[in-house]
């Protein structure tokens, strides 16, 4: 059984939203998914919207910290959009703060974001 | 300790045997949390601590079960779940406890978060006797 989340193409970006809560293979086949779509549709941009996730619980920050530096190596940038509230009060007090991690609040924010020039958003 | 189970709600155990079992188990933590009128910053630590716990069952202690339910005590009510495994067992309690500590591949925030995450934390291990974890996180 290995279930994947579609990845979408817009452009030069690659739009993954997830619709509900993952196994946790479904998330290592996206981790992989993702970094072979970056390099074989040229993406510059990853947009992951966790809008309708419930929970972050270490497996799938990781999951988000390891995919955000994966993008980086490939020359794209990836913003994670749609955090809720008591997901992030959450995920802080596990003691992932997602350092590294781009964010915006909703998908429109999480564009331009990655319209911007990249000096902007890499610390 | 673990707070006496609600009476007339017995809880439900639920095996934690395969990586498929941990989305089973959120679903129950989380409909249980609803059912004792925890606020949605609370669902999410509890539903977020036994996810965290599950997993250890699964990794560290080589699987096992949770049991699960709403508990009562002092005209609170609130949710509890006990993760047990029969597995290595923890050698060093306090080293486990630490934040960024790791005996397998994970990032080592798994005990030491979740214990944050909710109100009543217990960890019963001894080295070859299995581990048992109680969480509880009562309705405010």
């Amino acid at each position: 059984m290995s279930e994947r989340i579609p990845i979408l193409r817009i452009g030069e970006t690659l739009l993954v939203s997830v619709q509900f809560d993952l196994e946790d293979q479904m998330v290592l086949n996206l981790q992989e998914d993702l970094a072979e779509q970056i390099v074989s549709k040229a993406a510059r941009g990853v947009i992951i919207d966790i809008t309708a996730l419930e929970i972050v619980d270490s497996f799938v920050g990781r999951m988000l910290a390891t995919v955000a530096a994966i993008s980086r190596v490939l020359d794209a940038r990836t913003v994670v959009v749609g955090m809720r509230p008591a997901v992030a009060i959450t995920l802080v007090e596990l003691g992932l703060s997602l350092g590294g991690v781009d964010t915006a609040l909703d998908l429109e924010k999480g564009l331009a974001k990655l319209r911007q020039p990249t000096s902007s958003v890499l610390r | 300790m673990t707070a006496p189970w609600a009476a007339g709600e017995d809880p439900k155990v639920y095996p934690i045997a395969r990586s498929g079992d941990l989305v089973h188990i959120r679903q129950a933590i989380r409909a249980l949390a609803q059912q004792s009128r925890l606020s949605l910053v609370d669902q999410t630590k509890m539903i977020t601590a036994a996810s965290e716990l599950a997993r250890n069952t699964l990794i560290y202690g080589g699987g096992g079960k949770v049991t699960a339910g709403l508990v009562s005590a002092n005209g609170r009510r609130g949710v509890a779940a006990v993760f047990e495994d029969s597995g290595p067992g923890i050698p060093d309690v306090d080293q486990a406890m630490t934040d960024g500590w790791t005996s397998g591949g994970g990032l080592g925030l798994g005990l030491s978060g979740a214990r944050r995450l909710v109100d009543d934390f217990r960890l019963d291990t001894a080295p070859g006797e299995g581990t048992t974890v109680s969480i509880t996180k009562w309705a405010r």
